[in-house]
C-alpha cells in the first residue's frame, strides 16, 4: 500500500510536467505584451522595456523560460508577477476559498444526488421516479448565471427580508461556513443531476444482481438488503465520479465566486489572464493539477476500502 | 439415504384433513410474467410435495419452470413483473401466498432456505465469508458478533472447508468454485432449515466436484432429517440422491415417480427422450440422442401437449388436448394421453 502511494506520486511527476509545460506554451503564445500591460494606454519607457524582459527572460526561447519556471516550482518558488509581488503572496487564502467552495459543493452534491439517486432507483417507474429524473433535467439545462442570480434574490436577499433572519449570507465569507452554502449549492448544481443519474443506473444494476436475491433468501429484512448488500457494491462508480468532479468544481468556479463575490482562484485566473500575468495563471494550473492528481490517489485508494477484490502491493 | 416416508404428492388439492399433510406442498401453482411482447406463463399448474428427510429431484430444460417454481416457493420473485394467479404453497399447512411479507421473511433462511447455482455471483463479494455465514446468527438470532462468528466458523468445519478459522475473513473470491459453493451451503443451513432448496448446486462446478458437494448436501441432510428439493438437468447427479422425480416441461409437471423407477422405464415421451440423451461409454462412436426441436416459447405455448411439436409418438389428439396427469400407480403419474403405449415401448 505505501509502495503503491510512493509510485503513483512518482507517477505524477511527468504528469505535472506535461501539464505545466501545455500551459506554459499556451500562455506563451497568448497575444499582448506583459510590460504594455502595465502601462495600460501610455507609451513605455524602451529602458524599462529591456530590463523587464530582461528581469523575466522574456527574450528567451520558450523552453528556457520554461526551464527556470520550473527550477523555480520545485525550490517551491511560485515566480514574481510583473507588478512584483511574489505569486505565491497573491495565492494567500485565494485557494482556501475555492476549495473550501469546492467541499462544500461536493458534500452538497454527495447527500442530494446520492439521495435523490437512490430514491428514484428505489420507486423505479413510478411517479417519483420520474419526478426526479424530470428535475435533473432541469439541473443541467439552467445554467448558472441564472440558478445563481435566482438563488441569491430568493433564498437570499428575499428570504432575508420577509423572515428578518439570514439564512444564506449572498456575498463575501464573512458569514464563515455558511457563506459557502448558496453558492456551494449553485456550483454543485449539474453534478447534482448528473450524480442522481449515475446512483439511480448503478443501484438499479445492483439490485438485480445474485447477491442480492441472496440476501433475500437469507431472510435479511429489505433495509438491510438495500443498505448493507447493495448499497456498499453500488457506491464504487459514485466515488470515481465524486474525486474526478472535485478538480472540475474548483475549475469552475469562476462564475459563482464572481457572483457571490468571493474572492477565490478561479476570478484570480480570470484576472491574470487578462493582464498576461502569466506566472499567476501557470501557478493556479499547477496547483489545480496538484490537486486533481490528490483527489484521483485518494479514489484509487477508497476502491480498495470499498472492494476487497482490489488490492495494491 | 432412500426414505421410506409415505409418498403423499399425488393428495388432492384442499388435502388438509386427508391423511398426513407433507412438510411442503407445491398445489396448482401458476407463475406467469408480464413483458413488452405479452404474457409468459412460466408455470402452469404445478403441484409437488416433499416431506422431512426425502428428496425430491425436480428434473427439466432451461425455461421448464422449475427454477421459477422454488423461487416462488422462497418468495424471491420480482413482483411485479412476475405474478401468481392461482396455486397454492403450503409450508406445515399454511399457504405461504396468504402470508404478509414481514412473516415470509421469518420463513425464508431460517425455515426454507435456498443454494444457488454460481456461487461465485451469488455471494457478495465486498464481504467476508464470515461475515455473510455470521449474518444470519445476528441478524435472526440477535447473537454478538463475536459468537455469531464462533458459529460460522463452526460451520466451516462442518461442511469440510479446510482451515476454516484462518479463512473466516476471507472474501469469497480468495476461494475456489466448490469451496465457495460450500461456503454456500454453510450459509443455507445455518439456522438448521426444514426445507433445503439446492438450484442446479453443482451446475458450475467441475465433475469431481459436483460428487462432493452432492455426497455432502446428502450427508447433511442424513444429520438434520431436512426435506431437500434438487433441481437439476442432470440425471446422472438425480441416481445418486433423490428418492423421487418430478420431470418437467413447458411449466408443468409431465412425469413423476419415484427414482428407482424411472430409469429404463419412462412414461412420457419427454422424460424418455431425457433418458436416451445421457452419453453412454457403450455408445461410443455412435451419433449422441438429442430431442429434436427446441423448448417450447413461453409467450406462445403449442396448443394441447406443450411437446406434441418435438415428441416421435405424436397423434391427432395431442394436439388438440391438453393431457391430464394420470396415475399410473400409487407413486407414478404420467401427462401423456399414450402413457402405456410409452410405459410399454409399443408406442409410435
Amino acid at each position: 500500500m505505501g509502495r503503491y502511494v510512493v509510485r503513483r506520486l512518482l507517477q505524477a511527476i511527468p504528469v505535472l510536467l506535461g501539464t505545466t509545460f501545455l500551459i506554459f506554451t499556451l500562455v506563451y503564445w497568448l497575444p499582448g505584451d506583459p510590460i504594455q500591460a502595465l502601462a495600460g494606454d501610455r507609451a513605455v519607457d524602451p529602458v524599462f522595456r529591456a530590463t523587464m524582459r530582461e528581469m523575466f527572460h522574456l527574450d528567451d526561447p520558450l523552453v528556457v523560460q520554461y526551464g527556470y519556471y520550473i527550477q523555480g516550482i520545485f525550490s517551491g518558488d511560485f515566480g514574481t508577477t510583473f507588478r512584483g509581488l511574489p505569486v505565491s503572496t497573491i495565492f494567500e487564502g485565494k485557494f482556501q476559498i475555492t476549495l473550501n467552495l469546492a467541499m462544500t459543493a461536493l458534500v452538497i452534491e454527495a447527500i442530494v444526488g446520492i439521495g435523490l439517486g437512490l430514491v428514484a432507483a428505489l420507486r423505479r417507474g413510478k411517479a417519483t421516479d420520474t419526478a426526479i429524473l424530470a428535475f435533473t433535467l432541469l439541473l443541467v439545462s439552467i445554467p448558472t448565471l441564472v440558478s445563481g442570480f435566482v438563488l441569491q434574490l430568493v433564498l437570499g436577499l428575499q428570504l432575508k427580508t420577509s423572515t428578518g433572519i439570514d439564512f444564506f449570507p449572498v456575498a463575501g465569507t464573512s458569514a464563515g461556513w455558511r457563506s459557502y452554502l448558496l453558492p456551494g449549492i449553485v456550483l454543485a448544481g449539474t453534478s447534482i443531476a448528473y450524480l442522481t443519474r449515475l446512483t439511480r443506473t448503478s443501484l438499479m444494476e445492483t439490485l438485480r444482481a445474485d447477491y442480492v436475491r441472496t440476501a433475500i433468501a437469507k431472510g435479511m429484512p429489505r433495509r438491510r438488503v438495500l443498505g448493507r448488500h447493495a448499497l456498499r457494491n453500488s457506491l464504487i462508480p459514485l466515488v470515481t465520479y465524486l474525486g474526478a468532479d472535485l478538480g472540475a468544481l474548483m475549475s469552475g468556479a469562476v462564475i459563482t465566486e464572481t457572483i457571490f463575490n468571493l474572492n477565490g482562484i478561479g476570478r484570480q485566473l480570470v484576472d491574470s489572464v487578462y493582464l498576461s500575468e502569466n506566472s499567476v495563471v501557470v501557478g493556479i494550473v499547477t496547483v489545480l493539477v496538484l490537486i486533481f492528481i490528490a483527489a484521483n490517489l485518494i479514489v484509487d485508494l477508497l476502491y480498495a476500502v470499498l472492494d476487497p477484490r482490489i488490492r495494491y502491493e | 439415504m432412500k426414505n421410506p416416508s409415505v409418498d403423499t404428492h399425488l393428495l388432492p388439492a384442499d388435502s388438509g384433513t386427508i391423511g398426513t399433510e407433507p412438510l411442503l406442498a407445491v398445489d396448482n401453482l401458476h407463475v406467469e410474467f408480464t413483458t413488452r411482447q405479452g404474457v409468459a406463463r412460466a408455470v402452469n399448474g404445478v403441484s409437488y410435495s416433499l416431506n422431512a428427510g426425502e428428496t425430491l429431484a425436480v428434473l427439466g430444460e432451461s425455461g421448464s419452470g422449475k427454477s421459477v417454481t422454488a423461487q416462488a416457493i422462497m418468495g424471491i420473485l420480482d413482483m411485479p413483473p412476475a405474478r401468481i394467479p392461482k396455486g397454492e404453497i403450503r409450508f406445515r399447512g399454511t399457504d405461504l401466498l396468504q402470508l404478509s411479507e414481514a412473516q415470509r421473511s421469518q420463513i425464508r433462511g431460517q425455515q426454507i432456505a435456498m443454494i444457488f447455482q454460481d456461487a461465485l455471483s451469488a455471494l457478495n463479494p465486498v464481504f467476508t465469508v464470515g461475515w455473510q455465514i455470521a449474518e444470519m446468527f445476528r441478524v435472526h438470532k440477535g447473537m454478538s458478533k463475536k459468537a455469531a462468528y464462533a458459529k460460522a466458523i463452526e460451520l466451516m468445519d462442518r461442511v469440510r472447508i479446510p482451515a476454516a478459522r484462518q479463512r473466516v475473513n476471507d472474501y469469497p473470491h480468495q476461494f475456489s468454485g466448490g469451496m465457495r459453493q460450500r461456503i454456500m451451503i454453510a450459509m443455507s443451513i445455518a439456522l438448521d432449515p426444514e426445507v433445503l432448496i439446492a438450484d442446479e448446486p453443482t451446475t458450475a462446478l467441475d465433475v469431481t466436484v459436483q460428487a462432493q458437494i452432492m455426497e455432502l448436501l446428502a450427508e447433511l441432510q442424513r444429520e438434520s432429517n431436512m426435506g431437500l428439493i434438487l433441481i437439476t438437468h442432470d440425471l446422472g447427479v438425480v441416481a445418486d440422491v433423490a428418492d423421487k422425480i418430478a420431470v418437467m416441461y413447458g411449466g408443468r409437471i409431465v412425469e413423476n415417480a419415484p427414482v428407482h423407477d424411472i430409469y429404463g422405464n419412462a412414461a412420457h415421451p419427454y422424460t424418455k427422450g431425457l433418458l436416451e440423451s445421457i452419453p453412454r461409454v457403450d455408445m461410443k462412436g455412435q451419433e449422441l440422442y438429442a430431442i429434436k426441436g427446441l423448448p417450447p416459447n413461453l409467450l406462445d405455448m403449442p396448443t394441447g401437449c406443450a411437446f406434441h411439436p418435438r415428441c416421435p409418438f405424436r397423434q391427432d389428439n395431442c394436439v388438440t388436448d391438453v393431457p391430464a396427469l394420470h396415475e399410473i400407480s400409487g407413486t407414478r403419474s404420467s401427462a401423456c394421453h399414450y402413457w402405456r403405449e410409452v410405459l410399454d415401448g409399443t408406442a409410435g
